[in-house]
């Protein structure tokens, strides 16, 4: 019993674990919950699309003094629509699209990189750095991790129409275009929130994992986003300690383990796992 | 007691009272690539209808609509619906839509309940929250519909027939006064057909319009009082009687129906000079009798519903 408390309480003691349990858990939060839509819309490309184009959105913000936050959000949000004005205006599909501007953007985000002189470490943007997160990190995040959330919350069943049936959202009047803007905002920001904790390049984990678990395991939607969060928390903060003690990096192992809980879902889930649709 | 009246739920008389009615008006409607889908399109639909909505694929049933949703802007013309412009007309929830089964992930994580639930949307709040009267009116088309216990089923765990009716008691819920339904009666059990056409009739009694596309050549002539036949433009509108005859469909179709013409010898062995002639889109087939290329109604089966 003692050694489950020193586990946890060790790694706690330090304020750097401290401020990253914190983190981990808010981005673990605000990820789950757009997870959910993005597995059900097959955005998870998009997920990673946008996430690395935020590259060279960083790079130039640094260089015009703004907070990095704002360059990534506007790279982020300039892929998302350059890909559907290429999708819109030839027959190349979206998948294609999306491929060839994200890449070309995070190509364009190291070149620029590497010629510009900042004070961050390409380490740390492209895998995180979340045992580097300070107080005022943690605000920020918080700011845009929460403001996030309580939006996709609050519209979630509209968000959720646009999902589902956009044909019968737009029947009844919802403002199609909007929703799928928003949508993309929402997006952005909660890959902004996250970049810092995670990086780059395995955040689009943290956007698809806690929603395909969620997918396998029950089938009504209010109960996907619970799922989800809970998932998404717990792999969180597991991930975390278990990062102290084995002295890996806090990203990487947050997303080893929500990897993990997926294979499990996968073969032993009650009703959609392998082993018990081999059984029906 | 104008004092009452201005204090009721407002918008749900208003939605009672308007007349249903649906104008089309030299629509034109062309994709980027160039292809003009649908060309100068001209009807008008009125309340109280049941319009067949017929055609070849690539005929320009889906553009239409797509138009009248607003999802493709038209080149130039304009829908009109209950008066007013198609969006207005939308926001305000006049129009409920029933798509085709293929359109529907039907792995989506929603109940038969949920579903039913979305057309009540547009009568919610910004928060969507339904109120004690979008409940009561759920249950209402759940049951009229037969679906009441299903309501706590995934929707993939439905029938054919049974994911039909899940949309129609959605339209339904949505007290939408103009229906559009997209192939109802693809992949749907006899049982659930007869269902849908009297849920349908019953509808046309309270005044609503429908606009039906479909393959079923058989049963437009059971069903619609009108008929709207499409080729890229509109080849004829207008009451089924007048408009679903031989001589249009095959217009309509070109050579692309199958075609059987049954007389003599393969019809009697007797002198009888009376011929069959059977028109298939591979769905039920549309009977005439009587001479080629007639002008002539086309057969009526007022009584499958006894036979089925």
């Amino acid at each position: 019993m003692m050694d489950v408390w020193d586990f946890v309480a060790v790694p706690l003691s330090y304020g750097f674990m401290q401020r990253a349990l914190v983190a981990s858990i808010f981005i673990g939060a605000v990820c789950s919950v757009l997870s959910c839509y993005l597995v059900l819309k097959g955005w998870a490309l998009m997920g990673d699309a946008v996430s690395h184009a935020v590259l060279p959105g960083i790079v130039i913000a640094f260089v015009l003094g703004l907070p990095l936050a704002v360059g990534a959000f506007a790279a982020g949000l300039l892929c998302a629509l350059m890909t559907g004005y290429l999708k819109d205006n030839s027959r190349v599909k979206e998948d294609t699209v999306m491929g060839i501007v994200f890449s070309g953007m995070f190509g364009f985000g190291l070149v620029l990189f590497t010629k510009v002189d900042t004070d961050q470490h390409l380490n740390h943007i492209l895998f995180g750095n979340m045992l580097g997160i300070t107080a005022r990190d943690l605000v920020e995040i918080g700011i845009v991790a929460g403001g996030t959330l309580l939006a996709v919350l609050a519209k979630r069943r509209d968000l959720l129409l646009y999902c589902f049936d956009p044909q019968h959202a737009r029947a009844i009047g919802l403002p199609l275009r909007f929703i799928h803007y928003a949508l993309l905002v929402l997006l952005a920001l909660t890959i902004v929130a996250s970049l810092k904790a995670v990086g780059i390049i395995l955040v689009v984990a943290m956007l698809v994992a806690p929603g395909a678990i969620a997918y396998l395991l029950t089938d009504r939607f209010e109960r996907m986003l619970v799922i989800a969060a809970a998932v998404a928390i717990g792999s969180s903060a597991v991930g975390t300690i278990v990062s102290f003690h084995v002295d890996g990096a806090t990203g990487p192992c947050i997303v080893l383990i929500q990897a993990f809980v997926f294979l499990l879902t996968f073969f032993f889930a009650p009703r959609r796992g392998v082993f018990a649709l081999r059984r029906a | 007691m104008s004092l009452v009246a201005a204090k009721g739920p407002r918008t749900s008389i208003a939605k009672a009272d308007v007349a249903a009615s649906l104008s089309v008006r030299d629509v034109t409607v062309a994709y980027s690539n160039g292809v003009v889908a649908l060309r100068d399109a001209s009807f008008d639909l009125g309340p109280g209808t049941i319009c067949g909505l017929v055609g070849v694929n690539g005929s320009g049933k889906s553009t239409l609509f797509k138009a009248i949703m607003g999802f493709v802007d038209p080149r130039h013309g304009e829908v009109r619906i209950a008066g007013l412009p198609a969006a207005e007309a939308l926001k305000r929830g006049y129009v409920a839509y029933v798509p085709q089964s293929e359109e529907v992930d039907w792995n989506f994580p929603v109940l038969v309940e949920d579903v039913v639930m979305m057309g009540r949307y547009g009568h919610m709040n910004f928060l969507r929250i339904p109120s004690a009267e979008d409940k009561r009116k759920v249950d209402e088309a759940l049951e009229r519909l037969g679906m009441s216990g299903y309501r706590h089923c995934q929707i993939g765990e439905l029938s054919g027939g049974q994911k039909k009716r899940v949309f129609l008691a959605r339209a339904l819920a949505q007290e939408g006064r103009i229906i559009l339904l997209d192939e109802p009666f693809t992949g749907v059990d006899v049982k659930t057909e007869v269902a849908i056409v009297d849920l349908l009739r019953q509808l046309r009694e309270n005044g609503h319009l429908m606009l039906v596309s479909t393959h079923n050549l058989g049963s437009v002539p059971d069903f619609c009082d009108h008929v709207v036949l499409l080729n890229r433009v509109v080849l004829a509108a207008g009451p089924t009687a007048r408009t679903f005859t031989q001589k249009n469909l095959e217009r309509a179709f070109g050579g692309v129906l199958r075609h059987f013409r049954l007389e003599g010898g393969e019809l009697h062995a007797d002198e009888d000079r009376r011929r069959v002639t059977v028109l298939s889109d591979d769905e039920r087939p549309v009977v005439f009798y009587g001479d080629e290329r007639s002008d002539e109604e086309p057969l009526h089966r007022k009584n499958r519903e006894d036979e089925s």
